[in-house]
């Protein structure tokens, strides 16, 4: 796929489509794939593969100012990612109008550290044939199955469908456990607030304001966050108290409430592994339930239901109910 | 050489923890990082590396320097004593032991840190050897034998049994009233890890050019602006680094007094040189290009040529989009010097 | 060695003036009185107010004077702020002194002296006028130009006039401001432009702060006026937290500005890259 990939891009950009491509490029291991933006040159280094994992949106952003009248960049978007490029197209952060997306086919993205997890460590390549990957380390092979070891915003795939594209390559699967997503949520409303409490103090005190979660965060789009501004008295790197991370948390949460589409990077990229989506995942439950289904991005325009009246939404006084009793 | 078997380390940890504190890996909400031990301790010397550095152990992320109270105009000070009791930092890999030496040269140069100094004189560091290295590890390419740490004592794990060699008073003082032991099961495990060490991927990277004198050749390379592109600007790769040692100074108004406290700092973030008139590394690509010039080439210019990066593999295992120092080596090295 | 590097002292703000209407200059003592500590021209002290912060300060007064530090402070940030809202008698946290200061006692003894200054730049400048002033008999002759956006804006005026304004004492004063401005009859022109006008000898040692793009430009009518780099100094202005040379801020290259600056030559500036 990657092959027929690059050829179709070399065509585009002979076409005039566009004259770079946002997508992966090989990183020092087969596995450390890193977001690029690359000229019609350096295509060859473009990489599509089972460890792409990176959602792009974001890193569109920036481009955007750079881009000339009537010039468009392309974009390689997986289905769970054109979630978030639909969210930030809403938020007037991208215009679609100056990107050219190709929405790439996904079976499922591998994390190196769920290998690792088994035991498995000194991992110089993998071998991918469908399900069955061989690992190559320095202490000899070893054999493990592609679907244990997909990461884990796999286990709740949105589905095989672009929910926007100019045109599409490769084939899609949805990779669902078919679990509940909520499952953890609800286990954790069932627990009694000192335990809920000494769960999320246990996860959170690990947090080293390394501020990864934010800054991977498509719905973190501020261009100078609440955090970063010293003259709220709330700017803080590492805090004076180590309760200041969980609000940090807290009111992140808060601030992507309603835009979130659950992409799940925030949890992916956190060094100290902190199951950050629950916090999420929590929000949108509730959403859910207090306003009826709700997925941030599925179209372009969309208003959300925390900034959207409706005659039938559920009066204030369940909501504070519900609030003082979770 | 003394011994001990793996299955009586706890025993071995209480009685030393009856005079000291011992501050090991730890595993904790499925992660490991270094911590204070208690018997309910779930202790991971296995994991080849935790999370964060051994570096907390001397140089916290954030600690109290001082309190203030203000009243009217004017202004009191209570002062924090430095002074720390004798703690063991158990279990440093060879990387993190090498990386206690380059925080000494800038902590401990004059004018000297008086924090950082007290913590150090009161600690034992013990190192353990690495038995398995992983492809992330290139410690061997800046003088460091993972099979052979510094330390005021060195561990090897070998099947069920702790290897211990003092080399300081105070290593004797912790490993004297073990049972002697044969030092081959060392030995062998020893060369076992140096034949790996020998087929590690970034076993040989080329640092040639990393010094004073291509400076400004580095600085101006092209490079940078595309080795910066994904760079989301996160701390994570200096927050989990061993030697990386910036730091602010912050007040924290307690609503009884103020409390004066430094943190751990990050030249990634924007608002790191941020002064009323601007910034002097306004975008991304400066704040990359500073802190891989500062490990590769500021620090050895004025170190005589000891590189501020242990090859620990930490900011490989952890950057949410896959940038690390190896990349800025193979880059920027060699021939481009 | 230092074992209280972090650690400031309580200061008493003694006397406080406004130069101008963004630039007060405040004088701080010992509460018991005497000066906080010694320092030589160019050297910084951090200053700071419990729970709003701390903020590194050249120090405007010369060590010739005996009793007191001052400090010449623009007001443009939150700091700064609160340093011009408070009031005489006010106790703050100082610390120092930090940094290399202008080589008064060797390079600079003997030499004809030119001090080119912009704006609040005249601040670190002013300390090593004064201590010239005071050691008159080890320097040749004192030019000093300095410019400001308006005639308001021009710190020190009563001084400069009363005692820098001194052709007798060998010392000439050239001021300009950037516009017109009525109730102005002296010289209106940037600083650089007015620097290459005055055309001094290419002989003298020169002393230059202000802004970033001033002293670019005044480089520039310097090295037309056949200066050469080495003879001229500046000092810079980077945010700082230790003054150590540890804290990481002001690194640039090799060189820590707190600690190895922030007086620098103008020819170990091109061994650096041009990132201040």
């Amino acid at each position: 796929m990657q092959r027929e990939l690059i050829e179709r891009l070399n065509a585009l950009i002979g076409e005039g489509v566009g004259k770079r491509v946002l997508g992966w490029k090989r990183g020092e291991f087969f596995y450390d794939t890193e977001p690029a933006i690359l000229a019609a040159d350096q295509l060859d280094e473009l990489v599509y593969d089972s460890f792409c994992g990176p959602n792009l949106s974001k890193y569109l952003i920036q481009e955007m100012p750079k881009l000339g009248e009537g010039e468009k960049i392309i974009a390689l978007i997986k289905p769970c990612d054109s979630y978030s490029f639909n969210q930030l197209c809403t938020e007037h952060r991208i215009n679609k109008d100056k990107v050219y997306v190709i929405g790439v086919g996904c079976k499922g993205k591998i994390d190196v550290d769920k290998i690792r997890a088994r035991g498995i460590t000194g991992i110089t390549g993998i071998d991918v044939d469908g399900d069955a990957l061989t690992v190559h380390t320095l202490y000899g092979d070893e054999q493990v199955n592609r679907k244990e070891v997909l990461l884990n915003k796999c286990l709740s795939c949105k589905g095989k469908e672009h929910r926007v594209f100019d045109e599409q390559i490769g084939e899609s699967e949805e990779t669902s456990t078919g679990d509940d997503r909520f499952d953890m949520v609800k286990k954790l409303e069932a627990m009694s607030a000192e335990e809920r409490f000494a769960f999320w103090r246990g996860e959170l005190s690990k947090c080293i304001r390394c501020n990864a979660c934010r800054n991977v965060c498509p719905a973190c789009s501020c261009v100078k966050c609440v955090f970063d501004n010293p003259n709220t008295g709330v700017q803080n790197k590492a805090a004076a108290d180590d309760f200041e991370e969980n609000l940090f948390h807290i009111i992140r949460a808060f601030h992507v409430a309603g835009r979130c589409t659950d992409c799940g990077e925030c949890s992916r990229v956190c060094p100290q592994g902190i199951p950050l989506h629950l916090l999420n995942r929590k929000f949108i439950s509730d959403i859910d339930e207090l306003y009826g289904e709700y997925q941030a991005g599925e179209e372009v325009g969309q208003r959300h239901p925390v900034i959207n009246y409706t005659q039938g939404d559920c009066e204030p006084s369940i909501v504070h109910e519900r609030g003082s009793n979770a | 050489m003394k011994m001990l078997k793996l299955a009586n380390l706890g025993g071995w940890l209480s009685a030393i923890n009856e005079t000291q504190r011992v501050y090991l890996p730890i595993e904790a909400a499925d992660q490991v990082n270094y911590g204070v031990w208690t018997p309910d301790s779930v202790v991971r010397l296995d994991a080849l590396r935790t999370v964060k550095s051994a570096k907390d152990a001397f140089f916290p992320q954030v600690e109290n320097m001082m309190n203030f109270k203000t009243e009217g105009k004017n202004v009191s000070v209570e002062m924090i004593d430095p002074k720390v009791e004798n703690f063991v930092v158990l279990g440093v890999r060879a990387c993190d032991a090498k990386s206690f030496e380059i925080l000494d040269r800038v902590f401990l140069s004059d004018p000297y840190d008086p924090f950082y100094a007290a913590r150090r004189e009161h600690s034992t560091v013990v190192t353990l050897a690495c038995g398995r290295p992983d492809e992330n590890c290139f410690c061997v390419n800046f003088g460091i034998d993972p099979a052979d740490p510094k330390g005021d004592a060195t561990m090897w794990i070998v099947d069920d049994t702790i290897y211990l060699r003092a080399s300081t008073e105070k290593g004797e003082a912790l490993v004297k009233d073990l049972e002697d032991a044969d030092t081959a099961p060392v030995e062998a495990q020893q060369a076992k890890t140096r034949e790996i060490c020998e087929k590690l991927p970034f076993g040989k990277l080329n640092l040639k050019g990393f010094d004073g004198d291509h400076l400004m050749e580095k600085f101006n390379n092209p490079k940078w602006a595309e080795l910066s592109r994904a760079c989301l600007g996160c701390g994570t790769c200096t927050f989990v680094c061993p030697t990386c040692q910036c730091y602010d100074i912050r007040d924290f108004d307690t609503g009884n007094g103020v409390q004066r406290y430094r943190c751990w700092d990050s030249c990634m973030y924007s608002d790191f040189t941020l002064m009323a008139h601007g910034t002097n590394r306004p975008t991304q690509v400066e704040r990359f290009r500073q802190r891989f010039m500062h490990k590769l080439v500021y620090f050895p210019s004025n170190n005589e040529g000891m590189y501020s990066c242990v090859g620990c593999g930490r900011c490989l295992a952890k950057c949410p989009q896959n940038l690390n120092i190896v990349k800025v080596i193979k880059a920027l090295g060699g021939d481009e010097a | 060695m230092r074992t209280d590097n972090l650690i400031p002292m309580i200061g008493v703000v003694t006397e406080i003036r406004r130069d101008t209407p963004d630039i007060k200059t405040f004088r701080v003592e010992k509460p018991e009185g005497g000066k906080c500590f010694e320092h030589m021209p160019g050297q910084c002290a951090m200053l700071s107010i419990p729970g709003v912060g701390e903020a590194m300060f050249s120090i405007t007064s010369s060590p010739t004077v005996k009793d007191y530090q001052e400090f010449s402070i623009k007001k443009c940030g939150c700091l700064t702020d609160w340093l011009h809202a408070m009031e005489v008698g006010q106790q703050i946290m100082i610390r120092g002194p930090y940094g290399k200061h202008f080589p008064v006692e060797d390079a600079l003894k003997g030499k004809d002296l030119l001090f080119i200054a912009g704006g609040v730049g005249l601040a670190p400048l002013h300390s090593v006028i004064n201590y010239v002033l005071d050691n008159r008999a080890d320097y040749g002759k004192v030019d000093i130009v300095y410019g400001s956006r308006s005639k308001d804006d021009l710190l020190d005026i009563d001084e400069i006039q009363s005692s820098w304004m001194d052709p007798k004492n060998n010392m000439d004063v050239h001021l300009t401001i950037d516009r017109p401005q009525e109730g102005w009859d002296g010289h209106v022109a940037f600083v650089p432009t007015y620097v290459e006008e005055l055309g001094f000898d290419p002989n003298k040692t020169v002393l230059v702060c202000g802004p970033p793009i001033m002293i670019k430009f005044v480089l520039q009518a310097l090295t037309k006026l056949g200066f050469q780099k080495h003879q001229v100094y500046t000092t810079m202005e980077l945010r700082m937290k230790c003054g150590l040379g540890k804290c990481g801020r002001c690194n640039i290259g090799d060189k820590y500005v707190c600690k190895d600056g922030p007086v620098f030559r103008f020819d170990e500036l091109d061994e650096l890259p041009s990132e201040y």
